[in-house]
C-alpha cells in the first residue's frame, strides 16, 4: 500500500537566497495522525505550502498516496484537503456560498456538495451560521468553517496548519475530538502547531524540523522515551536556603516564591520529598512545568540550534584564518 | 470535462453574485457617467454640433459610449476581483483545488464579460431616452461587444497579476485605456482630424472596436470592419497566451 505523504529531498530557497528546505525526506503513513513541529520561519508552512501547492519547491519530490506532484498535480490536490494558519476566506461572502464554491472547485456535484456541507457544518456546531457573513463570525468558528471548507470534498489527506491557533480551550478540545473522529473514519493527518499538548495528545508520529531540516522523526511515544528528566514546579511554605544549598535536583526558586526542580530517569519523586521532609519545606502542591512533549521539543531546538552556532562559528574562524 | 466545467461555474457564479451583490457600485456608477455624456456631450454640445457620419451627433456618439461602458466595466470587475482575491487571500481557495489554470482565467473572465454586457445593456437602454436607432448588423454587434467584453477582461486580469497594491489596479485604466478610449473616435469621427493623426489613430485599437460596434448598429465606419476583427483577435490571442503564461509562472501567486 502506498504512504499517504512521500516527500524525498525537498528544497525551497526563496528568491534572495533564503534556503527554507534542505533537501528534507518525510514518510506519512495512511490513517496517521502525524505532527510536523518546529519553531517559527523552521520550514514547517514552506513544507506545507509546496504539498498544498501554494509554494513552489526548487526541487525534490512529492507524492500523496502514490501520485507524483510533478506529473499529475491535479490528482494530488484531488487527495488534499489544505487548512492554512491565515483566514483566507472572502469575508463578505456567506458561509453556505464559500463552501458550495469550494465544493465546485473541486467538481462536485451540487446534491453532494450541499449533503457535505451540511454533515460537516452540524459536526463542527456552525449549521446554524450558515447565512451568515463570515465577517460576522468569531475567531474560533472562523477556524472550524476552514476545517469544513478543507473537509468538503471528503480528502484522503488532511493538511491542518496551526489549526487551533487563537481559539479558546473549550473549543480547542472539541475541535480535537472532532478531528480524532475524522481520523478514526480513515482520513490521514498532518498537523503542525505551537501547542505541544495538543501533539501529544493526537499525533502518533511527530518529525520536528529546524533550518529547513528534519532533526528527529519518530513516533510520539519513543520521542518521550528519549526523555531523560522532567521538570516540575512546586508551592511550598518554609525556608528554602538549607535545601538549595543542597543542590540536589537542580533546585531553584522562581520569582513567584515557587520551587523548580528536575527529576531525571531512575530517581523518583519520593527521593525529592524525602529532602522536603529533611528540611521541614511544606509542599502545597506540585506540577509538571511543561507539557513533557514541549520540554523535550524545546531541548531538541535548543540543541540544534546550538549546533548550527557553533558550525557558523567555526566558518567565521577558518575564513579569518583564511583572509590572514 | 464534467468536473472543469463544474469549476468554471463556480468560478463564474462567484463573480457574478459578487458584482450583482454591490451593484449599487458596479451596474450604476457607469450608466449614471453615460447618462451626464449623453445630456452634456449628446444634448447640450451635440445641438450645436449638428450631424457628425450622417447621423445626428448624439445617435454617433450612442455606440462609443456603449463601447466604453463595457470596457471599463470589463476590465474593471477583473482587475478589481482577481487582486481583491489575491490581497485577501481568499485565491487560494482555487490554487489548492484541481483547477487547471485556463479555467480560473475563463472563470474570472466570465464574471468581466457578464458585467460588461450588463453595463452595456443598461447604457443602451437609457440612450433610447435621449435618440432612437435600429440595429444595422445585430452579428456585428454581439461579435464585437462579446469579443471586446472578453479582450478588456483578460486585460483586466493580466493587470491585478501584475499588482502588488491597490494603486496599481488603478494605473492602466487612468493612464492607458481612458486615453485610448477617447482618442478612439468614441466623441468624433477620425476623418475630422489631418491626415498624419488620423495614420497615428490606427494605431488604436480601441478606435477599432468602436468604429466595429458603431457599424453593427448604424452601418458606418472609419475603419475596415474586416481588419478591426482580426485585429482584436489578434490582441485577444496575444493577452490570453500572457495570462495563462503568468498563471504557470504563478505571478503574484505562488511564492
Amino acid at each position: 500500500m502506498t504512504h499517504a505523504l512521500e516527500i524525498k529531498d525537498l528544497r525551497k530557497t526563496y528568491e534572495g537566497g533564503f534556503e527554507a528546505l534542505k533537501g528534507i525526506d518525510l514518510t506519512v503513513e495512511r490513517g496517521d495522525f502525524f505532527a510536523l513541529l518546529g519553531p517559527n520561519g523552521a520550514g514547517k508552512s514552506t513544507t506545507l505550502g509546496i504539498i498544498s501547492d501554494l509554494v513552489r519547491k526548487s526541487s525534490g519530490t512529492v507524492r500523496v498516496c502514490g501520485i507524483d506532484q510533478n506529473k499529475e498535480p491535479e490528482a494530488v490536490k484531488r487527495m488534499l484537503g489544505v487548512v492554512p494558519q491565515e483566514f483566507n476566506f472572502n469575508t463578505f461572502e456567506r458561509v453556505h456560498d464559500i463552501l458550495v464554491q469550494q465544493a465546485g472547485y473541486y467538481g462536485m456535484e451540487k446534491t453532494l456538495a450541499l449533503k457535505n456541507i451540511e454533515k460537516y457544518l452540524r459536526q463542527l456546531e456552525l449549521w446554524d451560521k450558515r447565512f451568515d457573513q463570515v465577517r460576522m463570525l468569531s475567531g474560533g468558528m472562523k477556524r472550524r468553517l476552514m476545517i469544513v471548507r478543507g473537509l468538503i470534498h471528503e480528502p484522503e489527506l488532511l493538511i491542518l496548519d496551526e489549526p487551533t491557533a487563537g481559539v479558546d480551550i473549550e473549543i480547542r478540545r472539541s475541535m480535537w475530538r472532532f478531528l480524532e473522529r475524522i481520523n478514526k473514519a480513515g482520513v490521514t493527518i498532518i498537523l503542525t502547531t505551537h501547542y505541544l499538548e495538543e501533539a501529544e495528545s493526537l499525533c502518533r508520529n511527530i518529525a520536528i524540523i529546524n533550518h529547513g531540516e528534519i532533526i528527529t522523526n519518530t513516533t510520539v511515544k519513543d520521542l518521550l522515551r528519549q526523555m531523560d528528566r522532567s521538570t516540575f514546579v512546586a508551592d511550598i511554605q518554609g525556608d528554602v536556603t538549607p535545601l538549595l544549598a543542597e543542590t540536589a535536583f537542580d533546585m531553584q526558586l522562581r520569582d513567584d516564591g515557587s520551587l523548580a526542580f528536575q527529576v531525571r530517569r531512575g530517581d523518583s519523586l519520593n527521593q525529592v520529598f524525602e529532602l522536603f521532609n529533611r528540611h521541614r519545606v511544606e509542599v502545597i502542591s506540585i506540577r509538571p512545568r511543561t507539557n513533557r512533549l514541549e520540554e523535550l521539543f524545546v531541548d531538541l531546538v535548543q540543541e540544534d540550534q546550538q549546533k548550527h552556532a557553533d558550525k557558523a562559528a567555526a566558518v567565521a574562524s577558518a575564513a579569518a584564518g583564511g583572509a590572514a | 470535462m464534467l468536473q472543469y466545467r463544474i469549476a468554471f461555474m463556480a468560478i463564474a457564479g462567484k463573480e457574478i453574485r459578487r458584482f450583482l451583490r454591490i451593484w449599487q457600485q458596479t451596474l450604476i456608477p457607469p450608466v449614471m457617467t453615460m447618462v451626464l455624456y449623453f445630456i452634456i456631450f449628446g444634448n447640450l454640445i451635440g445641438r450645436r454640433i449638428g450631424e457628425m457620419g450622417g447621423f445626428d451627433y448624439m445617435a454617433f456618439i450612442v455606440p462609443g459610449l456603449i463601447m466604453m461602458s463595457v470596457i471599463t466595466s470589463a476590465y474593471g470587475n477583473v482587475s478589481s476581483s482577481f487582486f481583491g482575491n489575491k490581497f485577501q487571500r481568499s485565491i487560494e481557495e482555487i490554487l489548492v483545488a484541481p483547477v487547471p489554470n485556463y479555467v480560473m482565467l475563463a472563470g474570472f473572465v466570465a464574471g468581466g464579460v457578464v458585467r460588461g454586457i450588463m453595463v452595456g445593456v443598461l447604457v443602451t437602454v437609457v440612450s433610447l431616452a435621449f435618440t432612437s436607432f435600429t440595429i444595422s448588423h445585430v452579428p456585428v454587434v454581439v461579435a464585437v461587444i462579446l469579443l471586446t467584453a472578453i479582450l478588456f477582461s483578460v486585460g483586466g486580469f493580466i493587470n491585478a497579476m501584475y499588482a502588488t497594491k491597490f494603486d496599481d489596479v488603478a494605473l492602466v485604466p487612468t493612464f492607458v485605456l481612458t486615453p485610448l478610449t477617447y482618442l478612439g473616435g468614441v466623441f468624433y469621427s477620425i476623418e475630422l482630424l489631418p491626415a498624419f493623426w488620423q495614420g497615428v489613430s490606427q494605431l488604436n485599437p480601441i478606435l477599432h472596436m468602436v468604429n466595429a460596434f458603431r457599424f453593427g448598429v448604424l452601418g458606418v465606419s472609419d475603419v475596415n470592419v474586416v481588419f478591426a476583427f482580426v485585429m482584436i483577435g489578434v490582441f485577444l490571442v496575444v493577452l490570453v497566451a500572457w495570462a495563462l503564461w503568468l498563471l504557470d509562472r504563478g505571478k503574484g501567486l505562488r511564492s
